[in-house]
């Protein structure tokens, strides 16, 4: 079983009754009533593939394990308690007795969220069958062939609307393949659930979301968490919608999106101000959308390099989903030295993104000390609290014995007289959710997240019809994300999702033969090089979160959910072919080109 | 699974003679220029352990000698050497192109022209561009020097023209193309760091709106690069027309055997080689 049909069909079941790991529903208004009446309705199929996270270092890991000093793994994680929790188990030793360590890790985007807790039992294991320290590091094509990845989708819409394009109903079927085991199925699969309605108003939702089981590598955790599939499949949708109706995807999408004090498909109001018009205007106008639009269809005729401009609109829910930051409640702690540093004591890790120039520069302010006297103390179970895999909210305690304006002598004096007079000086901040944030986990209604980040992005490509080859050539990103602590942190955020979703639209494409994956080298799964990446625009727009630390909603995730479908949009604006199906590859699109008469 | 290092030896040699006569002294000895391939293959588990015979220091397979009838290319010339060669870019500029899109700049330094062609990828980027050159190769052994077509030489998927002990000393490019109007175009997998899908090179002698004389040479079609010759004759003579395309495209399919395989598929193959071919004859006619 290798697909998600496979597993729908029921003929083999290899989990439970029903090949089915998790499901959700959310459901809103009364749809079948609503499609009874409806004058349009449209409807669509779309899939997603496999990809792999590619972070710059593979896995691996170092451990020592014994009766007496128990067991200690050093490696390349991003949950350092996941291992700790796994670890613990498989030992069955209490938990001062496993110490984890994360050591410098060369990148993660989610790969190293589960799957380092199976290679830290590899190693720990082994070195207490042996009695000698042990250090497994894959190569990269056994990392490629073993670890897990974006789990596919496929999407069904069917979409009622009124003739001036108002949303009357949406039911959506969302199925995502998890592989052989349960990893963080249920997780992607509840943002992707929670997302695949979007950022519009609609009365009448039914989301149907499924993960379910099949006999490939399982597939995990890699950002954007379900909600790049489920997007794309709307995004791709909401095109197909805005035709039938016969508007402008731009003015469609206006007739519907949602402004605050709107409710959302699983029943939470927006609170805060959100203007999803003023950020596809200013995108629109960024990207030269409209004189585009229609310049290339008259330009393009019997050219062989076709040009075509498209877009998406999109959220991404900031944080844990539903109850996820509650159930975690995250702990950090701070502490002051008597020489004055200020440390950071979180489980929360730097792999590449700036966790520690962010917190060091929270910290800074917070105190109104120098970001050089923060340091961000190497992440050890042994050390740092359980801030679970999360950011840190506002964490950090004033130290009660300094005027608000000092200079670094006053401070380091005042660390020095507190620690001399009373002992360690140091704080820790449980997370607090949002006052009235509300989330039923049995019906999947209420505040799916505190906050959203809202974006619009506008992709340019042309497509050679002499070899079907796409090419991105311009991308704008606009988005909204809170206030933005580190500038040059966040660019290279939304640069980096970008060039990722470009890879996952077009090149990325996991081969799977008999259920093993069959092009496991960097020469044959194609990830896109600088030369296939276009200049990436980024600009934000600045809404301060009141609850978020510093002001910030969340970042990294965002920008893997908008490039797919826009780009999509726009191969369609040049060919008027309408693919469904990604990664959209030269061979893809040569066959749906060859089977269409119009080109 | 790699083989350990210590079940390879490696033997440097810095003149011709030498690396002759220890390749005539073991018959199981393999040279051994750039590495760019081999050292893949031992990464991957896949190179024989057992004696190599290092040439990078061997002088007299290195230069770029120009008489009045033919350039002559030393086969540990690299790719960096032959983008930097000025007659190269001038007479011969496909060499270039294929050049700049092997590899990544490493590779380029350290990747050679000789030893591309003995490593016969039938997805190498520079063998068309030799093909429809008209390339020739000197091989060399202790027994004495021949020559041979290029066209001739790969003579099946990674079999060639050479016998134990000989190695490919040079590649020589005859001059006096005045007029001829080169095409080269490489469809890979990515702009940069790409194996090539299809790989094809022309180049043809136009004059008087007819094409005189021409060469159609692919990679990444066949078991080896193939010169197309079933395609030059439907054109070689015309001028170029729609059914003068139409015709060649048809019978380009005849005499090239696209596969499917990790990169691509047949049917992709087979239509761009078309539509390619059909891009180079648009252009000649233009």
């Amino acid at each position: 079983m290798s697909s998600i049909d496979d597993a729908l069909s029921g003929r083999e079941v290899v989990w439970g009754t029903d090949n089915l790991f998790k499901s959700y529903t959310v459901a809103r208004g009364d749809v079948e009533a609503a499609f009874a009446g409806a004058p349009i309705v449209v409807e669509g199929e779309y899939e997603t593939g496999s990809q792999e996270q590619l972070y710059i270092e593979p896995n691996g890991m170092l451990a020592i394990a014994d009766l007496q000093n128990g067991v200690t793994v050093w490696g390349s994680m991003q949950c350092p308690y996941y291992v700790h929790r796994a670890l613990a188990g498989l030992f069955n030793l209490p938990a001062e007795k496993i110490r984890v360590v994360q050591m410098e890790t060369g990148g993660g985007f989610g790969g190293k969220e589960e799957y380092p807790s199976i290679i830290a039992g590899h190693a720990a294991l082994l070195a207490w069958k042996s009695g000698r320290p042990v250090k497994i590091v894959y190569s990269r094509a056994e990392d490629m062939v073993a670890t897990t990845k974006r789990h596919p989708s496929r999407t069904k819409h069917r979409t009622a609307v009124t003739r001036d394009g108002r949303l009357l109903a949406m039911d959506v079927d969302f199925v995502i393949d998890g592989g052989a085991y349960c990893t963080l199925s249920p997780v992607v699969l509840s943002r992707g659930t929670i997302h695949a309605a979007g950022p519009y108003r609609c009365d009448h939702v039914r989301i149907r979301g499924r993960a379910v089981a099949t006999n490939v590598p399982p597939h995990g955790a890699f950002r954007g968490f379900g909600a790049p599939q489920s997007i794309f499949a709307l995004e791709r949708h909401m095109d197909r919608v805005a035709a039938a109706v016969g508007l402008g995807p731009d003015e469609f999408r206006r007739r519907n999106f949602v402004h605050a004090g709107d409710t959302l498909a699983v029943g939470q109001v927006i609170r805060e101000p959100v203007s999803m018009n003023t950020l596809l205007d200013r995108a629109l106008a960024l990207a030269g959308y409209h004189d585009k639009r229609r310049r290339f269809v008259e330009e393009n005729g019997t050219r062989a390099i076709k040009k075509g401009i498209g877009f998406s609109t999109f959220m991404h829910g900031a944080g844990f989903t539903g109850s996820g930051e509650d159930h975690l409640a995250s702990v950090v702690a701070v502490e002051a030295t008597r020489e004055g540093v200020v440390r950071v004591l979180a489980a929360s890790t730097e792999i590449g993104q700036g966790t520690n120039t962010i917190f060091s520069q929270i910290a800074a302010e917070a105190l109104g000390i120098d970001p050089d006297d923060v340091e961000v103390v190497q992440p050890d179970t042994s050390e740092v609290p359980n801030s679970g895999p999360t950011v840190v909210h506002h964490a950090l305690v004033d130290a009660g014995v300094l005027p608000s304006v000092h200079s670094r002598a006053e401070f380091r004096a005042a660390c020095r007289r507190y620690v001399d007079s009373y002992g360690t000086l140091r704080a820790t901040s449980r997370y607090q959710p949002p006052p009235g944030v509300r989330w039923d986990d049995q019906t999947y209604q209420g505040d799916a997240y505190g906050t959203y980040a809202w974006a619009a992005y506008v992709a340019e490509v042309s497509v050679d019809t002499t070899t079907y080859e796409i090419r991105v050539d311009d991308f704008v990103a606009v988005q909204e994300v809170g206030k933005v602590i580190n500038p040059t942190l966040a660019m290279g955020q939304i640069e980096g999702g970008v060039a990722q979703g470009v890879g996952w639209a077009l090149y990325e494409d996991v081969v799977w033969r008999e259920g093993r994956m069959a092009n496991a080298q960097m020469t044959n799964y194609i990830m896109p090089t600088s030369m296939d990446l276009p200049e990436i625009r980024v600009h934000f727009e600045e809404v301060p979160y009141p609850y978020g630390p510093a002001g910030a909603k969340g970042i990294g995730e965002l920008p893997m959910d908008g490039p797919a479908p826009a780009i999509f949009n726009a191969v369609e604006h040049a060919t008027g072919i309408s693919a469904t199906r990604l990664p959209l590859t030269p061979e893809r699109l040569m066959e749906l080109m060859c089977a269409s008469p119009a080109v | 699974m790699r083989t350990p290092l210590h079940r390879y030896e490696l033997t440097a040699c810095d003149s011709l003679q030498d690396a002759l006569a220890a390749l005539a002294a073991d018959p199981s000895a393999r040279p051994f220029a750039g590495g760019t391939d081999l050292m893949v293959l031992m990464d991957a588990g896949h190179l024989p352990p057992g004696r190599y015979i290092d040439l990078w220091k061997v002088r007299e397979l290195r230069d770029i000698d120009v008489t009045a009838e033919a350039v002559t290319l030393g086969a540990l010339t690299t790719y960096t050497e032959v983008l930097k060669a000025e007659i190269l870019r001038r007479e011969f500029p496909m060499l270039g192109i294929a050049a700049a899109e092997t590899g990544g700049i490493a590779t380029q330094n350290r990747g050679t022209i000789g030893g591309n062609i003995a490593n016969a990828s039938p997805a190498a980027d520079t063998p068309p561009a030799l093909v429809a050159y008209d390339a020739e190769l000197e091989l060399v052994s202790s027994r004495g020097v021949r020559r041979v077509a290029y066209e001739k030489f790969h003579t099946g998927y990674k079999k060639m023209d050479l016998a134990p002990g000989e190695l490919i000393a040079r590649v020589r490019l005859p001059r006096g193309r005045k007029g001829w109007r080169d095409y080269y175009r490489k469809v890979g997998t990515r702009k940069a760091q790409a194996i090539s899908k299809v790989c094809f090179a022309a180049a043809a002698d136009v004059a008087d709106g007819r094409v005189r004389d021409l060469r159609v040479a692919l990679g990444s079609v066949a078991p080896t690069v193939v010169r197309c010759t079933a395609t030059e004759t439907t054109v070689r003579g015309h001028a170029v027309d729609d059914a003068v395309v139409v015709k060649a495209q048809r019978a380009l399919a005849s005499e090239i055997e696209p596969i499917d395989d990790i990169r691509s598929t047949a049917a992709y193959r087979l239509r761009v080689a078309q539509n390619v071919l059909r891009e180079f004859l648009t252009r000649i006619r233009a």
